[in-house]
């Protein structure tokens, strides 16, 4: 895809984030959608394409009153939304559609309006994964973590360092659930809910949704937000099952979808100002680290450890306060997505000064799939 | 009330065979004629070169601890915490989820890469589940 030919010209989080039992999923969305739309300074009859996950575009498109001619419902899990980010920009540069709406909630928390997740007994998760007591994303996302951590000499107090720093950020934001600073102690003594993880590298359960909107660059200068320009994307896929992952030390959709990223947007590393990763656990900061080139994986441990991805760092990391943090309504991607915006917009509360590029990077199911935009705010 | 029972697995067509070895006491994975892959979980073609010409064989049921948690909650039904969800690496290649049994469940007990055997554990008159416990000798 060519480079600044998109650009996001609305993003807006739900009026509120954390525990809504006073919204449905679908009106999560909604919520979300609007506040996208008035940010755009755009009407709903506007609306010309339209992506989702979970919830389905024709059941969100009618809900909202849109009539597209171009819909993604890719659901790949929580990087959903970099894929749609994705496939949008590559609809619009086609003419598929002119202004594309981009929606994510889920009322994670107060489970209204929300189908269970459930694995069928007949597929594959069914037969071999589930009858060995998997139950939930606690017990399945960590099961790489020892070998990781075995191969590159990565301690348990690095990976608490990873929620440490990440509630450094989490204080710097009003929004954020969690705000008491912690210490390494605090999370190794923390409850135990799958070994090696205690309670404080587990994400947050929450309830909320966000919304972006995309249309073409030559577009985007009339509208009264600054544009932020798709510089680079890259996505893939590997495996529903965490257990056949080709290896535990490394995430070939990462490996696939980052790497693309980049090469797409032709920049290097040390170019990068702002990073998300987005952290479901505390190792995934260190799997994007690493499968995203930005260092050996022996080094991601010790480079969260030396303080570089904190408040001040030489690489700001999830300044959202992430997902052990900020808040995690079960598809976090979208999250991420808006804190990038919002930094290259100059408007974060934990603001990154001077950032123009600002690299995001989603994960789907346990490494299941992956979404990588490169954003900036240069043209 | 009955005990909650552990989540019970459903062959289908392609992964039928695996399912009647283990409650044969046979670890059945599938070999590729033309390449010779070893793959896992089953299905009737090799996902290396597509080949639809494929064996299924009995494993050696040896393997190594490649992974591990240690679950403490939420337990699901069927399953007392804390206890170990594994992902075993068998001798042929491939990696299975398992639990480990004849063994503490803690973290000085359960050292990766420690040799593995298959044991089985019959979950119904159907349904054998293929367990591992570490190796004897």
């Amino acid at each position: 895809m060519r480079r600044n030919q998109v650009a996001v010209v609305g993003a807006a989080e739900t009026t509120e984030l954390g525990v809504i039992p006073t919204m449905s999923q679908i009106q999560l969305h909604a919520d979300a959608a609007l506040n996208a739309i008035a940010d755009a300074g755009l009407k709903l009859s506007d609306i010309d394409g339209f992506a989702t996950a979970v919830e389905t575009p024709q059941q969100m498109c009618h809900y909202l009153g849109i009539t597209p001619t171009w819909v993604d419902g890719t659901s790949v899990g929580g990087c959903s939304f970099m894929l749609h980010v994705r496939h949008a920009a590559a609809a619009i540069e086609a003419g598929l559609c002119k202004t594309v709406l981009i929606t994510h909630a889920e009322s994670g928390k107060s489970m209204i309006g929300k189908q269970p997740r459930s694995i069928p007994a007949d597929s594959l998760q069914g037969q071999f994964e589930a009858p060995f007591g998997v139950y939930g994303p606690p017990s399945m996302f960590p099961i790489p973590v020892l070998r990781y951590m075995k191969t590159y000499g990565i301690t348990h107090e690095q990976l608490a360092m990873v929620a440490v720093v990440q509630r450094e950020w989490a204080a710097r934001n009003p929004r954020a659930m969690m705000k008491d600073p912690i210490t390494v102690d605090d999370v190794l003594n923390s409850r135990m809910i799958a070994y090696p993880f205690r309670l404080l590298q587990c994400c947050l359960v929450t309830d909320g949704g966000g919304a972006l909107i995309l249309t073409s660059a030559d577009r985007a200068k009339d509208f009264p937000r600054k544009p932020v320009y798709i510089l680079g994307t890259g996505e893939s896929v590997e495996t529903p099952m965490v257990s056949q992952m080709e290896t535990f030390t490394s995430s070939r959709a990462f490996k696939v979808a980052g790497p693309l990223a980049f090469k797409e947007a032709g920049i290097t590393h040390a170019d990068v100002d702002h990073l998300m990763i987005y952290d479901a656990f505390a190792h995934l900061p260190l799997f994007g680290l690493g499968d995203l080139g930005f260092m050996p994986h022996e080094e991601t441990g010790p480079f969260i450890a030396a303080g570089h991805t904190r408040p001040g760092g030489k690489l700001p990391l999830n300044t959202n306060g992430g997902g052990l943090s900020y808040m995690h309504s079960g598809m976090y991607g979208m999250y991420a997505l808006q804190e990038s915006v919002r930094q290259m917009r100059g408007i974060a509360p934990a603001q990154v000064p001077g950032a123009k590029i600002s690299v995001c990077h989603g994960v789907g199911g346990m490494f299941a799939a992956s979404g990588t935009i490169i954003f900036t705010n240069e043209r | 009330m009955a005990e909650p029972m552990r989540a019970r697995p459903k062959p289908t067509p392609e992964t039928q065979h695996f399912w009647d070895g283990t409650k044969a006491g046979e670890l059945r994975l599938q070999r590729c004629d033309s390449c010779a892959h070893v793959y896992f979980p089953p299905r009737p073609f090799c996902p290396s070169c597509a080949s639809r010409k494929v064996s299924i064989f009995k494993a050696s049921g040896k393997g190594t601890l490649y992974s591990y948690v240690i679950n403490h909650r939420p337990a699901a039904p069927g399953f007392t915490p804390p206890y170990a969800i594994a992902v075993v690496a068998l001798e042929e290649g491939p990696r299975m989820m398992s639990n480990i049994t004849g063994c503490p469940q803690t973290p000085v007990a359960l050292e990766l890469d420690m040799p593995l055997e298959v044991t089985f554990e019959p979950l119904d008159a159907q349904i054998t589940l293929p367990l591992f416990r570490p190796a004897k000798g």
